[in-house]
């Protein structure tokens, strides 16, 4: 036994799958001073990893998982310790079998080959099925099944013989010990019961426990230990005979929530069906305390007596089983079902690298490892993980509970890609939701914020318009033809949209121009009053934001980002002011509301509250002025993002529902109707060509491939000016184009409309996936109707070979293939009014 | 043959049990509960007599009422009927009072259904350990009881009943009615399958009150025994480490 | 007069380690209450018996006899302490919690109403009877009271050392004749069948015990060589029965054999609470163990880091060669 380090740079805590990998990884990396403790015994601890059901299947409707899947069974494959047998989904339900077509354009998308089967071909595979309960089942072939526990050892081994890493098991953390950094707490010390090792990083890699310690250092991971039933049932000679661990591809029963592995003679069935049961992280025994392990809490029997019943149904022999073995197992649930990876938001050097089932582990423990290295992972843009998204009012247990309890069940259940939260609703809404709710508003979740997505107030322009329903169920789910509707009023005439959820941040002090110009790429030394619009980039030059920002004084600046984004903005932003106390930074977002009002009218409508002059020679476009709006000061920024003429308007929160009335009032004359989100986010900005961040803008991409780079670079330096340089000297692979969709008619007859979200391919004329020189698939960022312009369009990057106006591709969307055509690609992608006159007017 | 089973319910710990704050009782937050080991052996001896020789088995248990648990389990791997003496008043009760209420129960039960051939225990529960149940109510019966038995052999009214010694084991022989006490290791209780699960929800529990007063034993507190430190001495890694592990072999004087 | 009535517990006229416990057990408590120590003995005179109450410094000795008491019986056995109890009136009865002490001293209890308090550790009587006993097999213990001026009571095996204290003057022995009903012969011994001879698990000076470490049925081949080369027994863990590797008679914990050796050599046991509470009795206890924190080698005096597959062939062989017997 060695002696217990006293110095060392980085300490994992927590020897699960995920920090065996991660010290794997960060060996590999050159980190050459690494202690990874634990509090079990190896080479189980007892954590979750212990307990897991090892199987893999690579399919999901993320990107961003499937990357990080995917890279994880190579991970497993190349250590030799992958079993591929195969695995298949099963459905009871039609509208498991629509879930299936879409299950099988992700598979398409991401190169995974899967083919639909029917209840026949299924008990071909698994000859002890009951094909009458199913309708249907999706195959995956690479449907794999793996030894975690092992390939965890082997990973901490070779850190171990390459001389990085020193393990401590059966050693309990008691405190993480901070100083103070450049800009909050810094970690400086683990203490442990065995003695306190001074380090630089530590990475909180605990699984359920990860919220306990990391509390240690005073800050948060977002997720609770929450049950995962399962039983082991055998033996059965049908399987016993086979004498093999798994010789039947793994079944998953998608409609009863629940899965049945081989494991040699006997069979695990478990189950995502039951109740969610949460724990507390205090409420896990100790190694000692616990019957089996502390993550193999004691079996509730009776919730888990409808599964049996379902999976006696599926599996007839299943009855006969003797059940051996059946636990409440443990496993960590977040609010939005992802992973929380990546740097804490409360303390400097501080990481988390946890809820990130075994399908995920070793390439969480490559992306954290590289992130810790390079500043940002390579892998995958993890900006749907990254541990920063959550705001404030999400990361307590409150919030963290209701969201469990609600997505516990829908595990293996149908997620609609615009699917909305019940639980956890209006506990951030702006100053005018009293006005929006009267108005009958239909509320999206923003960054936590209630925003109407369209307002059934505006019901009456649907026949105005002669707006059709859509005749897909799925596709009309989460959508109103209202949206289309207030979309051509609003061009017609003004609307105003409530964008409360605005997340904005001032910047101040006689550092921060200098800092600002450090943050992002283009060029912020401009008059006060002129407003910049700019990409911001990852140290590696792949897109981090893109956000707007005001010159308000000669050292004040405020930096308008998305609600979705403030999170990680605000963390990135934080992390790399000077610490000299020559800036400040300030989330305003709470102090300031903002309004939006477009369409032809809107100037002469705001003119009628102000004495100010609202032209365009007044107020140029991108400008911002202080402005007396019916007596209500306010600052007006005249932008659009929706391609029409106005302003957006920043007040006090305060004032926000007075102005909202003097608008709405002053309005009437002027045929102003509110207008949702659905026009502002998508259809308005899609007519336009305008990217987003996270649909678009992605760390896989530049702002040259995004069509986003300015004909000049500044002089000053900035985060990821050397990538961005070169990526400019080099000729793009891909480029950003907009397509339009040459006929919506499905095999049926009827018209779809693909959602946009990320998983739904283009294709060639033949039907082959796109993937350009990089590797990178392309694929539909965002999909909307364009009412303006009387086309359904659509984003995707493509090689640029294939960027050409009127090359003509396919897009798949639910299993079918429609044809489409290149419209635009390059800096310009709008449909409508491509010269901005409208917006300039 | 009819046969009766007192079985316990008992939490199940792991490697260190916790007591409650106010000493009184095991601290069964993280814990599931079982039926004592030994008695597990019995409810799998009366389903294997049973099913060679017929009749049913009846489950009985005093305790709390969630001690239902238990006796479902029981249904789910072969009893027949399911009786539960409740006691309501938060804490076990001593020998005397468990004994009798149990007696009275059988009483009851024969009365209503004839006398039970043979009535099952475990040697002792897995908790309170007092090594006396099943022998107090044999004795109320007038009944012959035996315990520690590891073995059971039924001809007709005859028991032979094996009972382990060091040695080998000893042999009685009982005529029905009779009560046993019987070890873990008579047999290897199966599990039950899900089909047993299933249908136990099924079984019918009859409850009953017990009015019996409390006896003599008052438990005071629990605590934990003494911890004795150890200093471990390693005596070496792997087969490197066979001559010193001979030498202390020798010191002891065992070589 | 009262006093303190210890039971002998022997088989067929040979007195067991344990009733050498109870004596010592008896002794203290005497002390302790100030009460005299009479040894009962059931069953017929036994030569060694005034012998064996001298060397433990108890000075007055009961037989109680009957010609039924042929052989070991609960119930005559228990009857007989029950008579006991209406001739002498004694305080306290006690022996030590084996099988037989445990069962005997209940049936009394069953037939006179006495309460009994089965595996003692400590007692002492104030506002009547304060008693610390075993639970969970010796995982807790409990205080316990008990409101009763009479009580029957076993100390725990293997809690009490068998410390002999020559008496200073004869022991008086006295003889009872019971009259014992017939019909409770109906629990006596009919046959016994000897499977080991000589040595058994809970008397054997060394015992090689395996678990789940050991694999398999077939792993336990080097440990039953090494036990033999030691004239030990081999005994296992819970987890080796329950896969069915081994015969419940050979486990070691709290349901199945409570262990006192000289040295107990856990092969691969990582030492779950019910494990330990039949092992701790022993006097040394060496580990082996390829995980330096299994609870089996933090409690051990001696240890091993490493797989018990190779450890204890190298130990047979360096056994052998000592002895000249080659490898």
């Amino acid at each position: 036994m060695s002696d217990f380090p006293t110095k060392t740079r980085c300490v994992v805590i927590g020897a699960g799958i995920v920090g065996n990998c991660l010290v794997g990884h960060l060996s590999d990396m050159g980190w050459d001073d690494i202690v990874l403790l634990d509090k079990g015994p190896l080479p189980n601890p007892g954590g979750s990893t212990g307990h897991a059901s090892n199987f893999i299947f690579p399919c999901d409707h993320s990107k961003e998982i499937v990357d990080l899947t995917l890279d994880s069974q190579r991970q497993y494959e190349e250590l030799g310790l992958q079993n591929t047998c195969g695995g298949i989904e099963v459905a009871r339900t039609e509208e498991r079998m629509e879930e299936f077509k879409r299950r099988m354009t992700s598979a398409k998308c991401w190169g995974i080959p899967s083919t639909l089967l029917t209840p026949a071909e299924v008990k071909e595979l698994v000859p002890f099925i009951s094909e009458d309960v199913i309708l249907g089942g999706f195959y995956t072939p690479s449907v794999s099944a793996v030894d975690s526990l092992e390939t965890g050892t082997q990973m901490r081994k070779r850190a171990q013989e390459a001389g990085h890493l020193q393990v401590f098991a059966n050693t309990e953390v008691t405190d993480i010990e901070t100083t103070n950094g450049k800009n909050k707490p810094k970690v400086s010390a683990v203490v442990t019961d065995r003695g306190r090792i001074e380090c630089d990083t530590v990475v909180v890699a605990c699984g359920v426990w990860s919220p306990r310690i990391a509390e240690m250092a005073g800050a948060t991971i977002p997720l609770t230990p929450a049950v995962h039933q399962m039983a082991d049932v055998g033996p059965f000679d049908v399987l016993v005979e086979t004498q093999q661990e798994l010789a039947y591809p793994i079944v998953r029963d998608m409609d009863t929530f629940c899965y049945e592995r081989q494991t040699a003679g006997s069979m695990e069935v478990g189950s995502y069906a039951h109740r969610p049961i949460l724990h507390r992280v205090e409420e896990i025994p100790s190694n000692d305390e616990a019957a089996l392990s502390p993550t193999e809490m004691p079996f509730t029997a009776d919730d888990f007596d409808q599964q049996m019943e379902e999976a006696i149904e599926l599996m007839e022999f299943l009855g006969d089983g003797e059940i051996k073995y059946a636990i409440n197992g443990l496993l960590s649930l977040t609010p939005d079902a992802n992973p929380v990876l990546g740097p804490t938001v409360e303390v400097e050097d501080l990481w988390s690298a946890a809820a990130v089932w075994i399908k995920e582990g070793p390439g969480v423990g490559r992306l954290v490892a590289e992130w810790m290295t390079h500043g940002y992972p390579h892998l995958t843009d993890p900006h749907g993980a990254d541990i920063a998204r959550f705001y404030p009012q999400q990361r307590n247990v409150h919030h963290i509970e209701a969201r469990c309890e609600e997505h516990f069940n829908k595990t293996y259940g149908i997620v609609h890609p615009r699917e909305q939260w019940d639980s956890r609703r209006d506990v951030t809404t702006g100053p005018v939701k009293a006005r929006t709710d009267a108005l009958g508003a239909f509320y999206f979740e923003a960054g936590g914020w209630e925003r109407p997505h369209w307002y059934q107030s505006n019901q009456d322009l649907v026949q105005n318009y002669g707006i059709q329903e859509r005749e897909h169920e799925w596709d009309g789910r989460w959508w109103s033809p209202i949206s289309d509707a207030e979309h051509l009023h609003l061009r017609d005439h003004a609307g105003i949209v409530d964008l409360s959820a605005f997340q904005i941040f001032e910047i101040s002090g006689p550092g921060s121009l200098e800092y600002i110009e450090h943050m992002v790429v283009n060029k912020c030394d401009v008059k006060v009053g002129a407003s910049i619009y700019t990409p911001v980039l990852n140290p590696s030059g792949g897109f981090r934001s893109d956000l707007t920002i005001l010159r308000l004084g000669l050292e004040r600046f405020r930096i308008i980002t998305g609600a979705f984004d403030g999170g990680r903005d605000e963390y990135w932003f934080r992390h790399n002011m000077p610490g000299d106390g020559t800036v400040q930074f300030e989330n305003r977002t709470n102090a300031v509301c903002t309004l939006g009002v477009w369409g032809p009218n809107a100037v002469d409508l705001l003119s009628a509250l102000t004495e100010s002059q609202l032209d365009q020679d007044a107020f140029p476009y991108g400008s911002c002025q202080e402005i007396l709006l019916a007596g209500i000061p306010t600052e007006m920024f005249r932008v659009s993002y929706v391609g029409d003429s106005g302003f957006e308007i920043y007040t006090a929160m305060q004032h926000g529902l007075a102005l909202w009335d003097a608008i709405a009032e002053a309005g009437q004359a002027f045929h102003l109707r509110p207008v949702g989100a659905a026009v502002y986010g998508t259809s308005g900005r899609i007519e336009k060509g305008y990217r987003l961040m996270g649909a678009e803008l992605e760390n896989e991409y530049t702002p040259v491939e995004a069509g986003l780079a300015r004909p000049k670079v500044k002089a000053a330096d900035f985060i990821g000016k050397a990538d961005y340089l070169a990526a400019r000297d080099d000729s793009p692979c891909a480029q950003l184009c907009v397509l339009s969709m040459n006929d919506l008619a499905c095999e049926a007859g009827y018209n779809r409309f693909p959602m946009g979200s990320g998983n739904e391919p283009i294709l060639s004329p033949t039907g082959e996936r796109i993937v350009d020189a990089k590797g990178r698939v392309s694929r539909v960022t965002t999909a909307g109707n364009a009412p303006s312009v009387g086309k359904y369009l659509l984003m995707s990057y493509l090689p640029v070979e294939l960027c050409a106006p009127g090359t003509e591709l396919q897009v798949m969307y639910q299993n079918e293939l429609y044809p489409v055509t290149v419209e635009a690609t390059g800096p310009n992608l709008a449909l409508f009014d491509p010269q901005n006159d409208r917006m300039k007017n | 043959m009819r046969v009766l089973v007192c079985v316990k319910r008992v939490p199940a710990p792991g490697s260190r049990i916790n007591i409650t704050p106010d000493g009184l009782n095991v601290d069964t937050s993280h814990l599931g509960f079982t039926t004592s080991p030994h008695e597990e052996c019995a409810v799998e001896e009366a389903t294997q007599i049973v099913e060679q020789h017929g009749g049913s088995v009846t489950v009985l248990t005093v305790g709390p009422p969630e001690a239902e648990e238990q006796l479902r389990y029981a249904a789910s791997v072969g009893g027949n009927d399911f009786v539960l003496v409740v006691n309501d008043t938060g804490e076990d009760w001593d020998p005397q009072r468990t004994s009798t209420a149990i007696v009275e129960a059988i009483i009851d039960l024969e009365n209503d259904a004839g006398e039970y051939d043979l009535i099952l225990f475990g040697n002792e529960s897995a908790d309170a350990g007092g090594y006396q149940i099943g022998i107090k109510v044999a004795v109320a019966l007038g009944r012959p009881a035996v315990n520690g038995i590891k073995g059971i052999d039924i001809s007709g009214n005859t028991l032979t009943a094996r009972r382990e010694v060091d040695s080998g084991y000893e042999v009685y022989t009982l005529q029905a009615p009779a009560v046993l006490g019987v070890k873990e290791g008579i047999n290897l209780p199966r599990y039950p399958t899900m089909k047993g699960r299933l249908a136990s929800k099924k079984a019918q529990i009859d409850r009953r009150d017990s009015s019996t007063p409390p006896g003599p034993q008052q438990k005071v507190r629990l605590h934990q025994p003494e911890e004795t430190v150890t200093e471990t001495q390693v005596l070496g890694n792997g087969a490197d480490a066979a001559a010193a592990v001979v030498d202390l072999l020798a010191d002891l004087g065992v070589l | 007069m009262p006093g303190l009535y210890v039971f002998i517990e022997h088989d067929q006229g040979s007195f067991s380690p344990a009733s050498r416990e109870a004596l010592t057990a008896a002794r203290k408590l005497g002390e302790r209450l100030q009460e005299p120590v009479v040894a009962t003995h059931i069953g017929k005179a036994n030569p060694e018996f005034k012998a064996l109450c001298e060397e433990y410094g108890v000075l007055e000795g009961v037989i109680l006899e009957d010609p039924k008491l042929l052989d070991y019986g609960p119930e005559l056995w228990g009857q007989a302490i029950a008579d006991l109890l209406a001739l002498r009136n004694p305080r306290v009865v006690l022996s030590i919690g084996t099988d037989r002490g445990n069962e005997v001293l209940a049936q009394a209890s069953a037939r006179t109403g006495i309460p009994f308090v089965a595996n003692c550790v400590d007692v002492s009587y104030g506002q009547g009877w304060n008693l610390t006993r075993l639970q969970w097999g010796g995982s807790l213990l409990e205080d316990s009271a008990v409101d009763s001026p009479t009580i029957f009571l076993t100390y725990a095996h293997h809690s009490v050392d068998d410390v002999p204290t020559p008496a200073p003057t004869e022991a008086v022995i006295d003889a009872v004749e019971l009259d014992l009903d017939p019909i409770l012969s109906r629990t006596m011994i009919q046959d016994r069948v000897t499977l080991t001879e000589g040595t058994t698990l809970s008397t054997a000076a060394v015992v090689v015990s395996g678990g789940r470490g050991v694999g398999s049925s077939e792993g336990f081949a080097c440990l039953e060589e090494l036990a033999e080369l030691l004239s030990g027994k081999v005994g296992c863990s819970r987890a080796v029965t329950n896969n069915g590797w081994r015969s419940h008679a050979d486990q070691v914990g709290q349901t199945g054999t409570r262990i006192a050796p000289e040295i107990y050599i856990a092969c691969g046991i990582s030492g779950a609470i019910q494990h330990w509470v039949g092992a701790m009795a022993s006097k040394n206890i060496l580990a082996i163990n390829t995980d330096p924190e299994a609870n089996m080698v933090t409690k051990a005096g001696y240890a091993v880091i490493g797989d018990l597959h190779e450890v204890i062939p190298a130990v047979i062989s360096e056994i052998r060669q000592r002895r000249g017997m080659g490898s």
